[in-house]
């Protein structure tokens, strides 16, 4: 899933200073598993927002509606009426739904109450771990199933660096090291041979150096 | 290869001497006067130096502007050259920039990761790692091309050199990683400070097992230690350093006046036992920030004159 974090109560009081009315728009696929955006996080934000900005003496409207994906066109039209009854929308989507409904609502201010911070999965109840970066070239299955690009802070796809102690990364020693992780998966899997495999300089053309990628289906166009 | 050795360095880890090299540290400056100094009490002592790249992500000058430095007055640099700060692009470039200098030794590391620098905002690049790096050195010098597989006018060159670290996890792994390095295309290789022997020397035995020391040539890296304080610091602060415990006593167990001393001492231990073990062909010093130490030590080894 996309996880997201939603944004400090000051950093949204901040943006949406200039409105006196303004919806808050919450999504009920990725940030809403992760606490950041659903219906339940726009209750509790859109209470909280009131409670601030009546203490600041500023007056403010604010509405809520949640949709079940902020990403697609066709749910996003069920926020249409709610939208245009307000000044600007604070979108509680990740920056894919915010720039969604952007383009779909072209003349309305459409703000961001979510920082996006990777895709990733629930570790443990309310812990999420980035475990892809997306990078368009997938390799897992030469690394046991875990990824070195996204894992490991310096990339690294030919073994560990120097600074694997432990088990754990030298960048933070609350992050497993991948590649520790990578050889033990191996080990278990009886692929130890893997480790040998000199893995050429990666690809970045699928990934994001390559400009804002297209996916296009064909056989799904009409 | 080719006949002709490329460097100092190369001939004489083929005629089978002991080499040994130091390493130096660009100052965090535009003045080239701190690096000539450096250069000056190395001269004559070693067979080349070690210039780091931008080391623990500190911003310096640039390792291939310090060579050339160092190439001024005689001596023979070993451009260190990480892949954090530049892409492949910027990375070749440098390479035959750095040929085109008069620079014929490049040791390819990843790189300190740059949270621990000065500038821990930056972003890294890490495009290729350390050994498609070693890879594309290689091939730009056995088969003249770049890493489009463009044939060069004037191909780069270099003895190349990579790093091992023989007290990182997993242990099982670091030889294995060794034969990758070596496969890739290094010549030599320069090792993380040694003062777990015993590990070290396990490590060597699990290299001879795979033929590897008879395909590489192994330096053994050795820092002094001044203090008690400085051996903590470097076993729990620097990333894959192992200080035993016994090692971390003995400086503790004597007088602060006496310190530097001890640290000398277990130092030219250390080169000693190096100088035994089968398939070490060097050893590399890295005093940091003390280069002027470093003639005593490889007087005191017994390791002058140099050839």
């Amino acid at each position: 899933m996309i996880v997201g974090e939603q944004k400090s109560i000051s950093e949204i009081k901040t943006i949406i200073a200039p409105f006196k009315k303004i919806l808050i728009l919450g999504c009920g696929t990725c940030v809403k598993t992760c606490f950041a955006g659903g219906e339940d996080e726009v209750a509790v934000l859109a209470s909280a927002l009131r409670l601030a900005c009546k203490k600041d003496g500023k007056e403010i409207e604010i509405e809520e509606f949640t949709v079940e994906r902020q990403c697609e066109d066709e749910f996003i039209q069920e926020g249409a009426p709610a939208i245009s009854r307000n000044e600007g929308v604070l979108s509680l989507a990740c920056g894919a739904g915010v720039q969604a409904l952007a383009r779909r609502f072209v003349k309305t201010p459409v703000l961001p109450g979510v920082n996006t911070t990777f895709i990733g999965v629930l570790e443990k109840q309310g812990v999420f771990t980035e475990e892809c970066a997306g990078c368009g070239d997938c390799k897992l299955a030469i690394f046991g199933g875990i990824c070195p690009v996204t894992r490991c802070a310096k990339k690294l796809l030919n073994g560990p660096c120097g600074g694997s102690q432990n088990g754990k990364c030298e960048v933070n020693p609350e992050t497993d090291c991948a590649w520790q992780l990578i050889i033990e998966r191996l080990k278990v899997l009886g692929q130890m041979n893997n480790l040998r495999i000199y893995v050429p300089p990666k690809n970045w053309q699928t990934s994001l150096s390559g400009g804002p990628r297209k996916l296009v289906r064909e056989d799904h166009m009409i | 290869m080719s006949e002709k050795p490329i460097s100092r360095l190369q001939e004489i880890l083929e005629k089978g001497e002991f080499a040994v090299t130091a390493e130096c540290g660009p100052p965090r400056g535009a003045n080239p006067d701190a690096i000539r100094k450096k250069g000056e009490v190395l001269n004559g002592y070693v067979d080349a130096v070690n210039v780091t790249d931008n080391q623990t992500a500190i911003v310096r000058m640039s390792s291939i502007a310090a060579c050339a430095h160092l190439l001024q007055m005689g001596l023979e640099p070993v451009m260190q050259m990480v892949v954090r700060d530049r892409n492949r692009i910027a990375l070749q470039s440098d390479i035959m920039g750095a040929y085109s200098l008069g620079i014929r030794n490049i040791l390819c590391l990843s790189g300190d990761h740059q949270s621990f620098g000065s500038q821990p905002d930056a972003l890294n690049v890490f495009d290729i790692d350390s050994m498609n790096l070693i890879r594309t050195v290689q091939t730009m010098r056995e088969q003249g091309k770049d890493m489009s597989g463009f044939e060069l006018n004037e191909p780069p060159r270099m003895f190349i050199g990579a790093a091992a670290n023989p007290f990182a996890d997993p242990f099982e792994y670091r030889v294995i990683r060794l034969a990758k390095k070596i496969d890739a295309g290094a010549d030599f290789i320069q090792t993380q400070c040694i003062y777990n022997m015993d590990r070290f020397k396990e490590w060597m035995k699990m290299a001879r097992e795979e033929g590897l020391t008879e395909k590489v040539h192994i330096l053994g890296g050795v820092t002094p230690l001044k203090s008690a304080g400085m051996a903590k610091f470097m076993n729990n602060k620097v990333a894959g350093m192992d200080v035993p415990e016994a090692v971390i006593n003995r400086m503790a167990g004597v007088s602060r006046e006496k310190a530097v001393e001890e640290g000398l001492k277990i130092c030219l231990e250390t080169i000693a036992e190096l100088r035994d073990i089968e398939g070490v062909h060097g050893v590399h010093i890295m005093a940091i920030e003390w280069e002027d130490i470093v003639g005593e030590i490889i007087e005191s080894a017994g390791l002058m004159p140099r050839p």
